[in-house]
């Protein structure tokens, strides 16, 4: 009667309790499937803070540009059609849209299961209530850490972390999953383990701990971000003590910081493999922080093309697709379809061409150069945050009181 | 209105003969027509049931108790109670652990 795998499905593990993992944050077989099983909608860059490391584009999208209520509507439709089984709503921040229960009631009429990736400082009770009675499946609150004063001054945004607490305690009474996502970096990695008991103190059944990735806003911040490699050790140990301590009370997601790895990250499991995202104005990227790449193009879903054509066939998607566009030393590298060199967007940020390998990886005749440009940066300690903006970022003001 | 609270039950739900397990709040069990096979989506993954997870998730409808389930399993692949029992509790007490099975007791509004 114990349960085993009865089919030759693919699958990432072989589980005790029956259930293999198709999709989990990172890893992802859904490459098999030909579409991805999750797809991110970035339906707003519109968001209240002011986050340095945020993942959107340096460029945003004006409100004016957004898809429209009907065009996001024929969107989630067509993305049922073609097998998506499961959307994340975000932004910017997604409750900025008045919209949003009606693109959630929406997505649950079609069958797509919802999650909300919020940063919760605009929701109010009823309104996250409707969005539950909307069929939200599950919501993701970011937290900037665990002292308010640091929290407050990272989102730039005052009262950000009460408000969120607030709206945790909403999310569990309505009987909502949580997620806790806590962005990690310098100013804030000394909180790590009180963030993790936090989490666990609000009832949450999972957090995603992510060490900040360098492109667009956080490449402007990479100085004020950068981790010491001290830290970087004592985190780890700080997870795994974690991992194994809340074992069948919190899952714990982690994001590897990749400027002191030796070998680069499965960047979206393998560009155009099993992941895109749409941005506010309706672009299908491969990854979120594609546009960063200066010449490609992106199909939208206003063009006369289906979200399927695009995934398939559209030129970004299938530029660097596969194994066939790599160089050396990718090319004869016995793990090209371990990691697929690693990061486009990280390639074309420290290298100028998206097309070489990962400065992350060791292999890679950039690396050195990279990993010595975290250590000095680390150590300079520069701590000042540019704030994202529409206005192209803002410098905070000098620290009155030396913090 | 409040539903069932997933994790909170979750570190109490301890299997038993008498226990009535439901799908926690944001576990859905589903049969993808596209890729012909049953998926259970949960936040921000989706996992793959093999067939017998499929049976015992079907049955946990929040009406059945734990017992009822043996009984039907036992019934419907001709086995003795006895035998499988105990794997049948352990199973639901994993599932419980991930967070994916609530009593339904603690659902009702």
């Amino acid at each position: 009667m114990s349960p085993t795998m009865t089919d030759a499905s693919p699958v990432l593990h072989d589980p005790k309790d029956g259930l293999a993992v198709l999709e989990r944050p990172g890893t992802s077989i859904a490459e098999t499937f030909g579409i991805p099983l999750a797809v991110l909608l970035e339906i707003t860059h519109r968001c209240p803070l002011q986050c340095p490391y945020c993942s959107n584009p340096v460029e945003m999208e004006r409100a004016s540009n957004e898809l429209t209520t009907t065009e996001w509507k024929k969107v989630l439709t067509e993305l049922a059609e073609i097998g998506v089984l499961q959307v994340h709503f975000s932004g910017g921040e997604p409750t900025a849209r008045k919209d949003l229960a009606e693109l959630i009631q929406h997505a649950t009429d079609v069958g797509l299961y919802s999650n909300l990736i919020t940063s919760a400082v605009l929701l109010r009770r009823e309104k996250l209530a409707a969005l539950a009675d909307a069929g939200l499946a599950h919501i993701q609150i970011s937290f900037q850490g665990t002292d308010p004063v640091l929290a407050n001054r990272v989102a730039g945004f005052r009262n950000a972390h009460a408000k969120k607490l607030v709206v945790a305690g909403w999310a569990r009474e309505l009987g909502l999953p949580l997620t806790v996502n806590a962005v990690m970096h310098r100013q804030n990695l000394h909180l790590l383990s009180d963030i993790i008991d936090l989490a666990v103190d609000l009832d949450a059944d999972r957090i995603e701990i992510a060490n900040v990735q360098y492109y667009g806003w956080a490449l402007k911040n990479r100085a004020a971000l950068m981790p010491t490699g001290e830290q970087i050790e004592e985190m780890a140990a700080i997870v795994e003590a974690a991992q194994q301590r809340l074992a069948g009370i919190l899952a714990i997601d982690f994001v590897v910081p990749d400027y002191h790895a030796v070998r680069p990250k499965k960047c979206m499991g393998g560009w155009g493999r099993q992941f895109f995202n749409i941005t506010p104005s309706g672009k299908v990227l491969p990854c979120h922080a594609a546009e960063s790449i200066k010449d490609l193009n992106f199909e939208s879903v206003r063009s006369n093309h289906s979200i399927a054509w695009i995934w398939k066939n559209s030129e970004a998607f299938n530029r660097y697709r596969g194994t066939g566009w790599m160089p050396e030393p990718c090319k004869s590298c016995a793990f090209k379809e371990i990691d697929f060199g690693g990061c486009r967007c990280q390639a074309f940020a420290l290298t100028g061409d998206a097309g070489n390998t990962d400065p992350a990886c060791s292999l890679s005749p950039r690396h050195e150069e990279m990993f010595k440009i975290a250590v000095k940066e680390a150590e300079a300690g520069a701590n000042r945050l540019i704030y994202r903006n529409f206005a192209g970022g803002t410098l905070e003001p000098e620290p009155a009181d030396g913090a | 209105m409040s539903t069932a609270v997933a994790p909170a039950v979750r570190r109490r739900l301890l299997v038993t003969e008498a226990s009535v397990p439901a799908l926690a709040r944001g576990t859905q069990l589903r049969f993808d027509g596209m890729r012909e096979r049953w998926v259970l989506l949960v936040p921000e993954r989706v996992l793959a049931p093999d067939d017998i997870a499929v049976e015992v998730l079907k049955l946990c409808d929040g009406a059945r108790s734990v017992g009822a389930i043996i009984d039907e399993l036992a019934a419907r692949y001709a086995a003795l109670r006895e035998e499988i029992a105990g794997d049948v509790v352990e199973m639901l007490q994993d599932l419980a652990k991930s967070g994916f099975l609530v009593e339904a007791g603690e659902r009702h509004p």
